[in-house]
């Protein structure tokens, strides 16, 4: 409740005092950290806990009859409960992966092998991240299954009478993005999944870009699997999570094979472990769960519905600003609401690369480029975009700046 | 060192390249992308008695890349093949009027080389 007593500005002065990067300095000039889409910056308190670890417990887990291991296996497993009922999951629906894309991989070697066949449909969008694409894209030409791509309208929104259309194929895997890494757009996962489910499919959701800044709840959305990554949401990188629900999980054959995924393995006959241990082959990344855990307990306090009030805040006011420039292109809808703390967009005749360079002269780090979803810039006709995206620790002297930044490009580059 | 980029030379060739457009007759053409940035060049070459008779590009890319390109094309106007192909990362900095580049950046200054050599090679199979 505390949160909710302070005003704003005075938590983001406060969370920004945890973050130990955030005074370094950038070219000379004050780090405006605005790349958090591409990863997150990690408190003082994820880096301690992780230094905790190796400091007082570092061990391998599951396997040690000791102390140490027990303590550490403990921790690992506590960090399990606490990442899953963050996504509102129970423990056992949740297997730690690398990172989101290895989350989705998993889904589509794993249950997709197991399930699609030779003519089947696979239902994805335009404005997935690569790594919800690729996956489906490799499943479905190993399978000749058809992959169908739900389009996009000229404002960044899913096409939702595409949609229905591809829903009518009687899909097997719907595979969609909860909040789009380039145009930010936060689809109705809700809707969605339901859709799916209606339809006979299995619903896949790519949470790397809405699990970090939203309330984001797997039981209320009702889809079967949800990837996430640590290290978009202030934990370590190298850790991240897939939500599956248990039935199917149970029913999946393993991924990569190993140490600690089996309980009994014989020349002629091996059996798998239970869930979710059967997915987690070799020794797992201890402290990266544990980092992460510290990271949803540091993302507790204040909350997800300020975490997303916050973003949507600056988000309108970096909007507003922007549509004042001229020669800038916003990408995605230009309404917050509908809408994460994402924003893409190019300068007229100025490629994405130089203004991200231009901006880094005034110690503004952003992204450019395609972003890993190339089939964005192709709906777009842009080789590349800039993007800043936004978090806990940004406050509006960093849009400020962004603006101060972007206007110093126009000026570069002679640009009206 | 970033501001050094932005140099009136390479802000010049970047707003009105030389040698932008394509080439009648050429002996050799190559394409190639960055695939991190978006950067795509496209080389036509036309060789005449092992020497670069003519050579244009067309493509996209940020302000080093297409300058590069551009400055790349005039350079070697002239040059034997032999020599084109010799060329390296020094030579081309040399060309930008950069003393160093970091990596990213690097590949955007390198890249059209990489496809001009390309575009030469395919030209010496063709043949």
């Amino acid at each position: 409740m505390r949160s909710y007593l302070v005003e704003s500005s005075e938590l983001v002065h406060r969370i920004r005092h945890d973050f130990p990067i955030l005074s370094r300095l950038e070219n000379g000039k004050r780090l405006v950290y605005l790349d958090s889409a591409a990863t997150s910056q990690r408190p003082v308190q994820v880096i301690n806990a992780v230094k905790h670890f190796y400091e007082q417990m570092n061990s391998n887990v599951h396997r040690g009859l000791y102390e140490m291991s027990e303590e550490a296996t403990q921790a690992y497993e506590d960090a399990r409960s606490n990442i899953a009922s963050f996504v509102g999951a129970k423990p056992e629906e949740l297997v730690f992966t690398r990172n989101a894309t290895e989350a989705l991989n998993l889904v589509a070697y794993s249950w997709g092998r197991a399930n699609v066949r030779e003519g089947d449909v696979i239902v994805t969008t335009e404005m997935e991240h690569h790594s919800n694409f690729l996956p489906w894209k490799l499943l479905a030409t190993e399978k000749n299954a058809k992959l169908e791509v739900v389009r996009i309208t000229d404002e960044g929104l899913l096409d939702k009478g595409c949609l229905e259309e591809k829903l009518k194929l009687g899909p097997k895997i719907v595979a969609i993005t909860h909040a789009s890494n380039v145009l930010g757009t936060i689809n109705d996962a809700k809707a969605i999944a339901r859709k799916a489910k209606d339809a006979g499919a299995v619903c896949v959701l790519d949470g790397a870009q809405s699990v970090p800044h939203m309330p984001v709840n797997v039981k209320e959305i009702g889809c079967d699997f949800m990837a996430f990554s640590g290290h978009k949401m202030l934990g370590p990188m190298g850790i991240g999570g897939l939500y599956g629900r248990y039935e199917l999980l149970e029913d999946m054959p393993p991924f990569l094979t190993g140490g600690e995924m089996i309980k009994e393995v014989h020349i002629g006959e091996v059996n798998w472990n239970d869930v979710p241990y059967k997915f987690e082959a070799g020794t797992p990344n201890v402290e990266g769960a544990i980092g992460l855990s510290e990271a949803v307990n540091y993302l507790r306090n204040p909350g997800m519905n300020w975490v997303r009030s916050h973003e949507k805040e600056l988000t309108a006011y970096a909007l507003s600003l922007m549509a004042n420039e001229s020669s800038v292109h916003v990408y995605g809808p230009l309404d917050a609401e509908k809408r994460g703390g994402v924003i893409s967009f190019n300068i007229d005749s100025v490629h994405a690369h130089d203004v991200a360079q231009i901006l880094d002269t005034e110690g503004i780090t952003i992204r450019s480029g395609h972003h890993c979803a190339m089939p964005i810039m192709d709906r777009y006709g842009i080789p590349a975009a800039a993007r800043a995206s936004f978090y806990i620790y940004n406050d509006k002297e960093d849009v400020e700046a962004l603006i101060q930044g972007i206007k110093k490009v126009k000026r570069v580059f002679s640009v009206e | 060192m970033s501001d050094d980029l932005y140099r009136e030379l390479i802000l010049d060739h970047y707003r009105h390249p030389s040698n932008f457009g394509h080439l009648k007759d050429a002996t050799g053409k190559y394409r190639d992308s960055n695939s991190n940035c978006g950067d795509v060049i496209q080389m036509e070459v036309r060789v005449k008695d092992g020497k670069i008779d003519d050579v244009m590009f067309t493509g996209v890319g940020c302000a080093v890349c297409i300058a590069s390109a551009s400055l790349l094309t005039e350079n070697v106007k002239g040059k034997t093949v032999e020599k084109a192909l010799e060329m390296g990362e020094p030579d081309v900095l040399g060309l930008l009027g950069l003393k160093s580049i970091t990596p990213e950046r690097g590949k955007c200054a390198m890249l059209p080389l990489k496809v001009l050599k390309m575009s030469l090679l395919q030209g010496q199979k063709q043949a």
